[in-house]
């Protein structure tokens, strides 16, 4: 009985879902069609190739655009770990001289938007020198207030006896977070580390200022300017293509780790 | 007694330490560009030559900048369709997930997807669904025995194009964080509702709604500062044409740094429009805010 009265929910849902999914699908099959056939709503042609990959691939250095995204968005994600959470420790069970002041001006600088400090942080990059280096692409990315806060906010739930334990056996504080607390924090971890990823991985608008080497671009930045640029000469097929090896590793990472992709992204709502 | 007063001492110089990276990254990554940006709001600059003094003439350019304007505008228009939209189509979709049904896990990822997959291929994907000649939409309308839509290609219909495509990204994010909210709400509230006889619609409307308005206002603020930022969607859609229809304020400012190299004018922007940001948000806040 109950299946027959849910029916139209159903039915509504799985509509709603091939809305969010079939555009992909149909993506994934256009980029094996030949050009003239791409227009076409079916998934299926005659003549599938692997042309349009062939093309890009000689187009544009997108191999080494994924090799620079992977470790620019490596170095940031390691890096807001390490440095966020021994901040975040900090914060969190030491006393200390300025603590509460460190929290507030934390705060406050999360409010701020991110449109006043573009053009000085690209000043900043060009007098530093770091124009068309890894170093523009990473630096500024190393610590982020919202993974220094997640963390704080889970350290602070630790049981004290746990670190005082840690310190009557002569554990640093350093030792105290790295070998008592990060065992402990495979969730904010998780979630820290998935935000800062995909934060990295996804953005375009800072690569497309600091980096114009064409050795040296992240593949988000090097798909866009292919796209709009008269690279593709106009063709659908390498275009999408393109766009598909750029969704690839996200899509990849995503089908095996949903669960901890959607928390992760779900607790970066709880900024406020 | 000794000991614990070195121990305090030590902890307040590890605190210190610790803390130490993020006043660093503070120094240069945010107190410097903020005090900076107040210098360059003053002066006409376009990085090679030296500075010029020019006082408050980047606002009064600023002031009667049409075309700036204009951008704001735009984004504005852009706000204005998919906000409400996406709250809609988010609630509708949560409400859905939230009723007793299997395979609640499998729709949400699906309806996720879009969510983690960056900006750029969603923009040359649906690029191609918007096509004017043989774009996946029209092809369809046609079957349907309907007109073409200039989609992307006529000046009214751009914006609005572009705010069903951010939609279709980002609603699944909304999703998830509404089904939270809806969890959240204590079942003991609809049994009283049902013992006074309250329809389905009377529930939604009496106890859902109220309920949700922490996460509509989170909703709201996350949607409006994604909005504001609006940059790579009409940079690989549209370009901002037709006839400027799509140029964002971010694509704006964008073109003023780095197409024209005006540096100063382009931060008076830049700081003229993140003051605007703050306003709105604020605004909002204190209109659908209840506490």
């Amino acid at each position: 009985m109950r299946g027959i009265k849910n029916l139209p929910l159903y039915l509504a849902l799985t509509v709603g879902g091939m809305i969010f999914a079939y555009p992909f699908v149909w993506m994934f099959f256009a980029t094996f069609k030949p050009e003239m056939e791409i227009t076409g709503i079916g998934l299926w042609s005659a003549d599938m190739s692997i042309d349009n990959y062939r093309l890009v691939m000689t187009k544009i250095p997108i191999a080494r655009a994924l090799l620079n995204s992977l470790f620019v968005s490596i170095c940031v994600t390691a890096s807001v770990l390490f440095w966020g959470s021994i901040v975040g420790y900090a914060l969190a069970r030491l006393k200390f001289l300025g603590r509460e002041l460190i929290l507030a001006v934390i705060l406050f600088t999360m409010v701020i938007p991110f449109q006043i400090t573009l053009i000085p942080m690209y000043i900043l990059m060009v007098k530093f020198g770091w124009v068309d280096t890894y170093l523009s692409l990473i630096v500024p990315g190393m610590i982020n207030s919202f993974g220094i806060l997640l963390f704080r906010q889970f350290f602070r739930d630790v049981p004290q006896d746990l670190i005082d334990a840690a310190r009557l056996d002569g554990c640093n504080e350093f030792q105290i977070l790295f070998r008592i607390m990060w065992p402990l924090s495979k969730p904010v971890l998780i979630t820290v580390g998935i935000l800062a990823f995909m934060g990295s991985w996804n953005d375009v608008l800072w690569p497309l200022l600091v980096i114009r080497l064409e050795t040296l671009m992240t593949m988000p930045q090097i798909v866009t300017l292919f796209a709009i640029g008269g690279q593709a000469e106009a063709q659908i097929g390498v275009q999408l293509a393109a766009a598909t090896l750029l969704a690839a590793p996200i899509i990849i990472l995503y089908s095996f780790f949903q669960k901890y992709f959607i928390e992760s992204m779900a607790s970066s709502g709880l900024k406020n | 007694m000794k000991s614990i007063m070195s121990r305090m001492k030590g902890e307040g110089f590890t605190g210190g330490l610790m803390s130490l990276p993020y006043i660093v990254y503070f120094s240069f990554f945010i107190a410097f560009p903020i005090g900076f940006s107040f210098i360059l709001i003053f002066h006409k600059w376009n990085i090679i030559t030296p500075m010029e003094w020019v006082g408050l003439r980047n606002f009064i350019r600023l002031f009667s900048d049409a075309q700036f304007f204009k951008a704001i505008l735009n984004t504005l228009t852009f706000l204005v369709i998919h906000i409400p939209l996406q709250i809609i189509v988010a609630l509708l979709l949560a409400v859905g997930l939230n009723q007793k049904i299997r395979f609640r896990g499998f729709f949400r990822s699906l309806y996720f997807m879009p969510v983690i997959v960056s900006g750029v291929v969603i923009t040359i994907m649906w690029r191609q669904l918007y096509g004017y000649e043989t774009g996946l939409l029209n092809m369809m309308l046609l079957q349907f025995g309907l007109d073409k839509i200039p989609w992307i290609n006529h000046p009214t219909y751009a914006m609005p194009s572009i705010a069903i495509m951010a939609t279709w990204k980002n609603v699944g994010l909304y999703v998830v964080l509404f089904l939270v909210g809806l969890q959240n709400i204590p079942g003991f509230l609809y049994e009283a509702a049902n013992i006074d006889g309250a329809g389905p619609v009377q529930k939604f409307w009496y106890i859902t709604l109220p309920a949700l308005n922490n996460t509509m206002v989170l909703v709201m603020i996350l949607s409006t500062i994604g909005g504001f930022s609006l940059f790579i969607e009409p940079f690989v859609m549209t370009g901002g044409g037709p006839m400027n229809s799509t140029l964002s304020a971010m694509l704006y400012i964008y073109n003023q740094a780095f197409y024209f190299g005006h540096m100063g004018y382009s931060a008076t922007l830049g700081f003229f429009f993140a003051c605007i940001v703050l306003l709105v948000i604020l605004i909002q806040k204190k209109v659908v805010e209840r506490d």
